[in-house]
This record gives structure tokens, C-alpha cells and sequence, in this order.
């Protein structure tokens, strides 16, 4: 891959693009700051040399343990000049909230959705900011790393009723 | 005298007949106070059971049991007529949560659970996986293996594509297509079965190579198989292609631009059929791609009708890369020969102490892939499948993300059907083939 993208985001947005650097196989990736990547984005789209007209992969990591713990990856491909790209952001715990980039690429929609659904990552002026998978009623954000592996969340309380195979016992036991 | 039910169509005898609000219910429906949670809401009352069939918004839900919502998605549909006014989409039937599962099975235990992302093409998941994971070790498998691959990829692209097509004719009146579709993929499916050992969950790939060879004759018999499909093919062509009802059902219907597309994140035979010739087989070639010899068809309209014809023609094309594979596959090594990914062969497992601790560090550790972050994509029979693999250098993915194809297409399904007929919702769902299994993961 060239890295004629990288090097003009990392001349373009100095400070925002914090690090640029070539990932396995060849990948362009850059470290984006968290409330840059809307302009870094639109720069990416509206740019005839850059031309990324589509958002393939949205994307988020629970990094439990560092800091700042979450990452938010955009994968973004120019159909027509025919290059990709990836965006890392990094989002600490205590301040959950990323700009959307609906607004450039309606494709991100879902997938900005699923990563609220499952990190709890929020996306300010995302139109219909909802859970994509997970029932409303549903308590915590499973992808997680902290969430436990084991237990039930019903979505109506489980009747106590006598379990053949099991025998008698309380409800909600493992 | 005021007499309430059936005869009188609910309507309120102290209103003048006809005037505005006469036979309304008290309050619009959707307006009632909701029920709390758990609790079960009021009853309609006889009179809003009652009233008449008026011209104005109707909710309706169609899913997640209807037959033509392929059993999993739910999409509450505004009508105003026969015509939709608003659609929204309620998804996640089918979750199982595959990303979690993933994150906490070995690298090789992954592979039956990419078998039932697309259930339908398994083989194309099985390879968009290990690629994603070879990319991470740096690791090139042999030749035999990446034709292996190509081959089951391109029988399981044409098998996808089948039932897209002979699915689309069922939900359209047309139940012969389906039953020569089905007659096809069950002979390609066989020829499978002696491939990898399933029709379906095959799990033929591993990390470093596939899990085993063709076996004598295999070829021979795969050739006249696809010989039989494409006889096949061309049946169902001269049912639907010519067809008046199937062309009043599928053209102009569902159309998407290509600027649509592309911004609504299409992949695939969708986002060509709107004319944007894009694939990655081409784009950027993995595996053998790159010495096979295939066109790439092109739509022009973005409807429904041309997604039809691009999935023709890519059986077609498949076929193509099929015949050329049979010919230009040498025999070889079907996987690398590097204990650290791959098993040792059983007389090694029990004849010598390397062989032993190699294959019980890859049972028991898993594969150790170097820690690090890769996306790695390939053009499956829906689109770009995509694998965003992260590592810490354990048995284990850190974090295995899903781009699955048909996301972003179900994603843009109430664009598609805002303004048309809910008869034409049908067949856009069909064009679209959304698999449940993937997109909800």
C-alpha cells in the first residue's frame, strides 16, 4: 500500500493524527484523537486525492486495563481509487462520547449502533442512537471484558416452575 | 337506541353518520397510556375492535415469524394504502452473541462458529477467517491449499447464489425455479460432503492450510456435477429471466443509485448491480485470484432485477474460475508444514516425544499468534466479509470483530422500500439475501 494517505493526514492534521504507522501486511493505519475524527474523516471523504467514498467497518475494542481503555477502529476504502485505511481512536472510561460519522457515510449507521450496543460507547449526533441487537431492557454492554461470561438476563421474569431434569430450585440459578 | 357491535360497524349513533370522528374510538389508537413493564396492557375495547377500515396509517408488523422475513427479522412497517410510508427494522432474533464465543475458544475452535455466520457458504467464512489469522502470524500456506480453498469458496459462492435466486422465484409464485435450485445445490453439496465431510458446517479450513485433501476422482465427478448445474442454470433462466410476472415484480422496484450505494456501504453483487464495479477478488487479490481468469458483471438500474442478473451471471463466472482451477492445481502439501499451527500426522503424535508435546500444546494452548491488530477482508457471496483480529499474543483472539456482508443492505432496506408497494418489499428482501446468521451474528 502507498503511503501517500498517511503521510498527508499526518501533514494535514498535526496534532490530531498522533501517530502513523504501517500495520501487518502492509495496512495504513493512524492514531486519530477522539474529538478530531469527524474533520479527519471529512477530510478523508471530500478530498479527490484521498476519496474514501465508503465506510466498510466500524468497530470498537475493550482494552480492560489500560488507559484509555476503549478504541474505536474505522475502516474506510476508496472504491474508486482503490486504497484503504484505518483509524484508531482511543476513548477513556470516563468520557464515553465519539462525534458520529453518519453524516459522511450513512453505512456507519449499524455499526455505530452495535458499538453502543455492546461497549457503551455513545455517538454524539448519531440520529437514532438505540441498541442494534440487545433488547432496551437489557442491563450492561456484553463485549465488554468485565461483563461475566455466566448468568441469565430474562427479558420477562422467569416463572418458578419445576424443572424435570433438574429438580426443584430457585430461579435464575446459574 | 344505541347498539354497539357488528351491525352497526362501531359506529357512534350520537355523532351524525359520516361526519369527521363518528365510529373513532375515543382515542387515536397508539395514544393509549402503555403498559407498564410486565404488565399486561388493557384489552382493545369492542369499539376500537369495530371500527372501520379507514384510509390512514396502519402499522404493521411483519416478522420476525413471517415466512418472506426468513424467519429472524422483524420490520414494523407504516402503510398508508398499499403504499409504505415508514419502515423500521427489529433485529436480533438470531444473536448468539459470536464475537464473545469467539473471544473465548482457541483460534481453531473458532472455525465452526464462522461456519454459521453464512451457513449457507461456510467455506468462504472458514477462508475470510484463516486469512485474517494468517495475516496476523505472517504466514503463507502452500499452493494446493489456496486452490482448495478457491474451489470450495467458488462451489459454496454458486451454492449462495442458487438459493438467493431460487428463494427470490418461490416468494414470487414461481415454485418450479426453486425446486431446480435446490436439485443443483444439493449436488454441489454432495460433492462437498466428499470434500470436507458436511453439506453444510464444513469447517474445511485451518490456520496454515485446509483439513484435507480431494479425494481420487473428485474432480471428475465435481466437473460433471457442474456440467448438470449449469444445464440446471439455464433452466431457471428460461423460467425467470423472460418472465413477464417476474420482470413486473423485480424491475424497478427496490433501486438503488450507485452514489446510494456506495454511501449506504454496499458490498458485493449488490453494490455492482448498482454499477460500481468493485471486487475485491480484483480490487486487491487474495489467495490464487490473481492467476484465475474471470469477468466481473456490471448492473446498471440498481434494482431488483439486475441483482438477479449479476448473481446469473456470477454462477456463471464461478464456473469459470472452477474449470480453470481443476486445471491449474498441482498436488502438493495442503498445509504448512510448522507444528506451531498446524497438527502433526498421527504416526509423528505417537511415535516421538516432539510430536506428542506439539500436538498437546495446540489441543490444550491453542495456536500462539503473535500479538498485534489486522484487518483482513474477502469478497464473499454477499459482499466484503471482514475479520478485525486483534491478538495478545495468547491462544486466544483478543477481540474478533465481524464485518458481516449483508449488514449495511439490511441497514438500508427501509431506504429501499420508502414509497413503493409492500408486494415489492418481497423480492427486495429476497435481492438483498439477508442471512440471519451473520448479520445478527
Amino acid at each position: 500500500m502507498s503511503k501517500a494517505v498517511t503521510a498527508a493526514l499526518k501533514e494535514k492534521f498535526p496534532d490530531a493524527v498522533q501517530e502513523v504507522y504501517e500495520g501487518v501486511g502492509g495496512d495504513d493505519c493512524a492514531f486519530v484523537k477522539k474529538d478530531a475524527v469527524a474533520e479527519v474523516c471529512r477530510f478523508l471523504k471530500e478530498d479527490p486525492a484521498m476519496a474514501f467514498n465508503m465506510a466498510p467497518y466500524v468497530t470498537a475494542v475493550d482494552y480492560l486495563g489500560q488507559e484509555p481503555r476503549f478504541e474505536v477502529v474505522y475502516n474506510l476504502v476508496s472504491t474508486r481509487l482503490n486504497h484503504r485505511v484505518r483509524l484508531r481512536v482511543k476513548v477513556p472510561e470516563s468520557d464515553l462520547e465519539v462525534p458520529t460519522v453518519t453524516h459522511l457515510w450513512r453505512g456507519a449507521d449499524w455499526f455505530e449502533r452495535y458499538c453502543f450496543d455492546m461497549y457503551g460507547i455513545r455517538f454524539l449526533g448519531h440520529p437514532d442512537m438505540r441498541r442494534l441487537f440487545m433488547y432496551d431492557e437489557f442491563v450492561g454492554h456484553p463485549l465488554r471484558k468485565d461483563y461475566p461470561l455466566k448468568g441469565r438476563q430474562p427479558l420477562t421474569a422467569e416463572r418458578n416452575f419445576r424443572d424435570l431434569y433438574r429438580g426443584p430450585g430457585p430461579s435464575g440459578r446459574d | 337506541m344505541a347498539h354497539e357491535g357488528k351491525g352497526t360497524g362501531g359506529l357512534d349513533t350520537t355523532a351524525t353518520p359520516g361526519s369527521l370522528g363518528a365510529g373513532q374510538p375515543s382515542h387515536p389508537i397508539g395514544t393509549a397510556p402503555e403498559a407498564a413493564f410486565g404488565e399486561v396492557p388493557e384489552a382493545f375495547s369492542p369499539r376500537e375492535m369495530d371500527a372501520p377500515l379507514h384510509a390512514k396509517r396502519m402499522i404493521v408488523n411483519m416478522g420476525p415469524s413471517h415466512p418472506a422475513m426468513h424467519g429472524v427479522t422483524r420490520a414494523v412497517v407504516a402503510l398508508e394504502g398499499e403504499t409504505i410510508a415508514d419502515m423500521k427494522l427489529d433485529i436480533g432474533f438470531l444473536h448468539r452473541g459470536f464475537e464473545k464465543s469467539c473471544e473465548n475458544a482457541t483460534w481453531t475452535q473458532c472455525f465452526p462458529y464462522t461456519d454459521r455466520l453464512n451457513y449457507i457458504s461456510a467455506i468462504m467464512n472458514n477462508t475470510g477467517f484463516a486469512l485474517a489469522v494468517e495475516k496476523l502470524c505472517r504466514l503463507d500456506i502452500p499452493d494446493r491449499a489456496k486452490y482448495l480453498r478457491v474451489v470450495g469458496s467458488e462451489i459454496h459462492r454458486i451454492c449462495d447464489h442458487l438459493t438467493l435466486v431460487s428463494a427470490m422465484g418461490l416468494e414470487l409464485g414461481a415454485m418450479t425455479v426453486f425446486l431446480y435450485g435446490i436439485e443443483a445445490r444439493d449436488l454441489l453439496w454432495d460433492r462437498l460432503a466428499e470434500l470436507c465431510g458436511a453439506r453444510l458446517t464444513s469447517s474445511y479450513c485451518r490456520i496454515g492450510g485446509v483439513s484435507r485433501d480431494a479425494p481420487e476422482g473428485w474432480i471428475e465427478k465435481t466437473t460433471a456435477s457442474l456440467d448438470r448445474v449449469n444445464e440446471l442454470v439455464g433452466e431457471i433462466s428460461g423460467l425467470l429471466t423472460r418472465n413477464r410476472i417476474f420482470l413486473d415484480r423485480t424491475r424497478d422496484t427496490g433501486k438503488v443509485s450507485r452514489e446510494d450505494a456506495i454511501d449506504l456501504g454496499f458490498a458485493g453483487p449488490c453494490l455492482r448491480a448498482s454499477g460500481e464495479p468493485y471486487d475485491i477478488r480484483k480490487a486487491a487479490p487474495y489467495l490464487v485470484y490473481d492467476r484465475l481468469d474471470f469477468d466481473i458483471p456490471v448492473g446498471e438500474h440498481g434494482d431488483n432485477f439486475d441483482r438477479y442478473l449479476v448473481r446469473m451471471e456470477e454462477i456463471r463466472q464461478s464456473d469459470r474460475i472452477l474449470r480453470q482451477c481443476f486445471q491449474q492445481m498441482e498436488p502438493g502439501e495442503i498445509a504448512v508444514k510448522d507444528f506451531h499451527y498446524v497438527l502433526p500426522p498421527k504416526p509423528q503424535v505417537y511415535g516421538t516425544i516432539e510430536g506428542l508435546m506439539a500436538h498437546f500444546k495446540l489441543i490444550m494452548d491453542g495456536i500462539q499468534v503473535p500479538a498485534g491488530e489486522a484487518y483482513s477482508y474477502t469478497e464473499a457471496a454477499n459482499g466484503e466479509l471482514g475479520f478485525y483480529v486483534v491478538s495478545d499474543g495468547g491462544g486466544r483472539p483478543y477481540k474478533l470483530g465481524l464485518r458481516a456482508p449483508g449488514w449495511p443492505m439490511l441497514a438500508a432496506l427501509p431506504y429501499m422500500v420508502k414509497g413503493s408497494l409492500l408486494a415489492d418489499l418481497i423480492p427486495t428482501f429476497d435481492s438483498i439475501n439477508m442471512i440471519g446468521g451473520e448479520v445478527e451474528q
